[in-house]
């Protein structure tokens, strides 16, 4: 019995383990493969022929195409960096307002974030779009962090304000009682204890800003701002009717890299923050 | 070293609640004082407002001469020990113990010479590259104390740290504490719920109740002349009896039987109705046992055992008895007030752990006259107490010099 529970069990792994990385295989593959492969028709799942020719371009700062790519590359760095770090600074203040004051209208703070972060993206498109022209903040960096830091901080606080919230009042106090003032409770004893939240809530915030598209598309219009999931849209190549899809897999393989090495890296604390949030322990 | 003066101090929450009422307690230097009570009493939150995580509504306090009502709890100077420990578990034990020094930026060589010395009172030498988490009840509060030591703190305060530890632990510590107190010499502030640690530690307690101080003596006082029902009743173990009484002469009649009283005592509770008497468990004894001293007829009664306990070293035996209606509500109230459950009115008695009584049994039983307390079941105060021998008890003699003006 145990035993076919456990092929059941691995079978299953299998099918959807096929499933969420054969997109992934796929793309990998295209990565590898050369413009000529692609448009014959039919193309078979292995390179016949792996090339590093798309990657060379796309990194090459010379080539047009490649230019516009590392152009994107950096503004995506620099955007989703800041953003992650202004909202996190942001978010833990709030949520240490929020856990361990009392004060009028706190309900009110935290069910307004909720609502934020629930609004659809693509409604504010358009009044951000004349805002931004007007405050002559399109096609900028900061056209853009503002806006991500947005949609990321009510995430950020509600998860940062869980955590603030399971810290024993004691440990503070005892911090004051030790000779800290309010600040060096908060910064020596309070953001350590926190330090998986806090985790957790930066990388949420990097994903959103590195994933994110409708805004990027519609708040910029040159490679000055353009982040990359953008900037993949504008990637049609000379012939219309023969995008070039094996330059496309390939900048979708270099944006996903830095997402794999975020997500191995701190594997274990995002898994302890996502969880340590909701239960107590 | 200072001393902690507590002035007429109130603490009012916002619905209006005084969680302390007008507690004036003076603590001298290098004394230890207990604040006991059970919970809900106020002692917690008087010893917040001693070191300042709790704001004070009215009064004063000083430590040394200076008031420190409106000072943070960083410039008060004290240390302290929470229930829970509150160790910093991001930090190991050394880092732990060094916190407060850091805090004041002393130099890493100061650092390293204190937290040494203090591990070494404490004996966690092998434990400084520990994490808090890694460690067992007592070593985490050994680490508390540390952390209180290192610094020159003009006082320890102490919020009830032993009530996480096992029984056995418990009483180690307990003697531990003692010891680095006496070693130390350093004025001490202890709040506890149980009244073996405010018995066996302080120099003098404090027993509060509902945020009002009943009585401030030296254990002993408070053992041998309790202010009122309620300090009779929270001090000592098996707690004392309680009994309806009347006084006719020099004659107390109780629902066993008879004895004769002191003069004194009689006097004081003459014409008073109804009392309640309290007498300890250990007043009685089996007649014809060693501890017996008077064996004369006059304070002997009769009594079925119902109920025998035996400790080994002592036996507990049990006589239930009835109550008029007027003692029983009064018992009840007192029970609710100790935090306890409404039993059945009995009678405990402590006898040699030699005895053979069987539950069952018809002994004769002897009673020490002389210990009896006469309570007014009306203000639960207790008539006979002896002032000079009783500490300091608010209600007595704070309200004399009021009722002298008026």
């Amino acid at each position: 019995m145990r035993q076919r529970m456990g092929a059941l069990h691995w079978t299953g792994f299998a099918v959807i383990l096929v499933w969420c990385l054969l997109p992934v295989a796929w793309i990998v593959s295209l990565s590898f493969k050369s413009l000529n492969e692609t448009t014959v028709g039919s193309p078979q799942f292995l390179p016949k022929d792996p090339t590093w020719a798309n990657y060379k371009v796309l990194l090459n700062w010379n080539d047009p195409a490649g230019h516009d790519f590392m152009r994107a590359l950096i503004n995506s760095f620099g955007i989703a960096i800041i953003a992650t770090f202004l909202s996190v600074i942001f978010a833990t203040l709030a949520a240490y307002a929020i856990a361990r004051l009392e004060f009028r209208g706190k309900r009110l703070v935290l069910s307004m974030a909720l609502a934020i972060a629930m609004f659809p993206v693509v409604s504010l498109v358009g009044p951000l779009f004349d805002m931004w022209r007007t405050f002559h903040l399109f096609n900028t960096w900061p056209g853009l962090i503002i806006p991500y830091m947005t949609f990321t901080l009510p995430l950020a606080i509600w998860t940062l304000a869980a955590f603030f919230r399971e810290i024993p009042w004691e440990m503070e106090q005892a911090a004051q009682v030790d000779g800290a003032t309010s600040w060096q409770a908060f910064r020596k004893v309070i953001v350590p204890l926190a330090a998986p939240g806090v985790f957790t809530a930066a990388i949420l915030t990097f994903f959103f800003a590195w994933n994110e598209f409708v805004l990027a598309i519609s708040l910029t219009s040159t490679t000055g701002s353009r982040t990359v999931p953008a900037q993949m849209s504008f990637f049609v190549g000379p012939d219309p009717f023969n995008p070039p899809y094996t330059q496309l897999a390939t900048a979708s393989v270099i944006v996903t890299i830095p997402v794999i090495v975020i997500v191995l890296l701190f594997q274990r604390r995002i898994v302890a923050g996502l969880t340590s949030g909701a239960v107590k322990g | 070293m200072a001393s902690i003066t507590m002035k007429n101090i109130v603490k009012q929450y916002g619905d209006g609640f005084p969680a302390v009422n007008d507690v004036t307690i003076d603590v001298a230097d290098g004394e230890f004082m207990i604040l006991v009570g059970p919970s809900g009493c106020g002692k917690s939150t008087l010893l917040r407002m001693i070191v300042g995580l709790e704001d004070i509504t009215s009064g004063d306090m000083l430590i040394g001469d200076k008031r420190v009502n409106d000072l943070a709890p960083r410039d008060r100077k004290l240390a302290m020990v929470f229930q829970n420990y509150a160790l910093y578990p991001h930090l190991s034990v050394y880092e732990n113990i060094a916190f407060p020094l850091r805090l004041a930026g002393a130099p890493d060589k100061e650092v390293d010479e204190k937290v040494r010395a203090a591990a070494e009172t404490l004996e966690l030498n092998e434990h400084l590259e520990r994490k808090p988490a890694n460690l067992s009840g007592g070593q985490r509060q050994r680490v508390a104390m540390g952390r209180a030591i290192v610094r020159d703190a003009d006082a320890f305060l102490f919020d009830e740290p032993l009530s996480n530890l096992d029984a056995k632990l418990r009483g180690q510590m307990r003697t531990e504490i003692s010891r680095l107190q006496k070693r130390l010499g350093i004025t001490t502030v202890y709040v506890t719920h149980d009244q073996i640690e405010a018995m066996t530690l302080g120099h003098r307690v404090a027993v509060l109740k509902r945020g009002i101080l009943q009585q401030l003596a030296t254990p002993r006082e408070l053992y041998d002349n309790p202010a009122n029902l309620f300090v009779a009743g929270f001090i000592g173990s098996p707690p004392m009896n309680f009994m309806p009484a009347t006084v006719e002469g020099t004659t107390l009649k109780l629902p066993f039987g008879e004895v004769e009283i002191p003069a004194e005592k009689a006097r004081k509770a003459a014409g008073k109705g109804l009392l309640i008497a309290g007498v300890r468990p250990e007043s009685f004894a089996e007649a014809g046992a060693a501890n017996a001293r008077d064996v004369s007829e006059a304070n002997t009664f009769e009594a079925t055992i119902d109920v025998v306990e035996w400790l080994g070293n002592e036996t507990y035996a049990y006589v239930p008895f009835e109550a008029p209606p007027e003692v029983q509500r009064q018992l009840e109230q007192l029970e609710q007030e100790l935090d306890g459950e409404t039993v059945r009115t009995q009678l405990v008695i402590t006898l040699d752990g030699g005895s053979a009584v069987q539950a069952g049994d018809r002994i004769k039983i002897w009673m020490d006259a002389a210990k009896v307390h006469l309570f007014d079941p009306a203000t639960s105060e207790n008539l006979t107490v002896d002032l000079e021998q009783a500490g300091r008890i608010p209600a007595l003699h704070d309200a004399m010099p009021a009722a002298a003006d008026g």
